[in-house]
């Protein structure tokens, strides 16, 4: 075994167990936090299984096999950019309606306000 | 008949006193809401030292996001007919009972006011003349409906308008989009003449800078819109 398939197999490990970390302590949702599993796992099973790139860089076409990592990475980035794009729309449109409801609500408030001082 | 006037505003506090004063000398008989979307100078005191009803939102929204928290508004209170008066005070509240006018008979369910009927007061620049005219192209291919002046925002809506749009208005450039919006849902809009005024103080939200972006943007909504399912 290579040194730096030692080294991907702890770093691949060490990130699974960062992102399972992160999952426990509610700090990343379970929902989101499928798709770093995803990459740490597949990070994982190559570096274990290193003999698998080459038949899958012949099978692309790709003549220098560690070479196939670069349309991997463009791909999973260009994922990554759109899943965090379908989030951040569905956030700011749920913002949008918490702001006119509170904005709503302020405004009756105001106004039931303002009649019980009059009676008083 | 229970009329609403939905004031959007933003940093307007040069121009709302004229504009609730003139919508005021129009009609006392008509209520008003102001939207302050979350100015940072004093459009909020200034309406209310006027004695109209202000929704002030807590984070600012963009002209959509503001009209569409008066269509809720108007929803919310029973209103029979609201109609868009921006806070900048380009549109003269003289012309309010000529956009209620079809509304009432029921000729219609949307009555938009156009600048470029009677070609009468300010008529915007070349290019942005330019971009209502395609604009007016691309909506007449899409939905068949002859829309001269579709970046108007003066507009009235009936009850049936006002309940669709309370849930679905687009939160920026809303006004030409708007219209394929309900032309898709088989809502009557006419268009009625009106005059608009270049804004009298302040600076208005689309610069020179923007117009390139706003026609792509646009573009993209309307066409997309275009393509929506009506209830997605």
């Amino acid at each position: 075994m290579d040194k730096i398939q030692i080294v991907l197999i702890v770093v691949s490990v060490l990130f699974i167990l960062f992102v399972l970390r992160l999952t426990k302590k509610n700090k990343l949702r379970e929902g989101y936090s499928l798709i770093w599993f995803f990459l740490g796992f597949i990070v994982l099973f190559f570096s274990v299984f290193r003999g698998l790139i080459d038949p899958l860089a012949a099978f692309a076409g790709i003549k220098v096999a560690p070479f196939i990592i670069i349309p991997f990475l463009i791909f999973v980035t260009f994922l990554l950019g759109m899943h965090f794009s379908i989030i951040i729309s569905k956030l700011s449109e749920e913002n949008k309606k918490l702001i006119q409801e509170v904005a709503l609500l302020k405004n009756r408030i105001e106004k039931f306000e303002i009649g019980s001082n009059s009676k008083e | 008949m229970k009329v609403l006037i939905i004031v959007p505003a933003f940093n307007e506090e040069g121009n709302i006193k004229s504009v609730i004063k003139s919508i005021r000398e129009v009609s006392l008989d008509i209520d008003i809401i102001v939207i302050n979307d979350c100015s940072t100078d004093n459009t909020e005191a200034v309406a209310k030292s006027l004695n109209v009803d202000v929704i002030s939102l807590p984070l600012n929204l963009g002209i959509g996001g503001a009209v569409q928290t008066g269509f809720q508004y108007a929803y919310n209170n029973n209103y029979d007919i609201a109609i868009q008066i921006d806070g900048d005070g380009q549109h003269n509240p003289k012309y309010i009972k000529e956009l209620i006018g079809p509304l009432s008979k029921g000729d219609a369910d949307v009555v938009n006011g156009s600048r470029f009927i009677d070609k009468k007061g300010f008529q915007s620049k070349f290019f942005r003349r330019l971009g209502i005219r395609f604009f007016q192209l691309l909506i007449n291919i899409l939905v068949r409906c002859n829309i001269t002046d579709s970046t108007s925002g003066f507009r009235a809506y009936n009850t049936k308008a006002i309940e669709l749009l309370k849930d679905r208005y687009p939160i920026d450039f809303p006004e030409p989009e708007a219209i394929i919006i309900l032309k898709k849902r088989k809502f009557r809009i006419i268009e009625v003449p009106v005059e608009m005024e270049n804004r009298a103080a302040g600076i208005s939200s689309i610069s020179t800078f923007k117009s390139i972006y706003y026609m792509v943007k646009v573009t993209i909504s309307i066409i997309v819109e275009f393509l929506r399912s009506n209830n997605g």
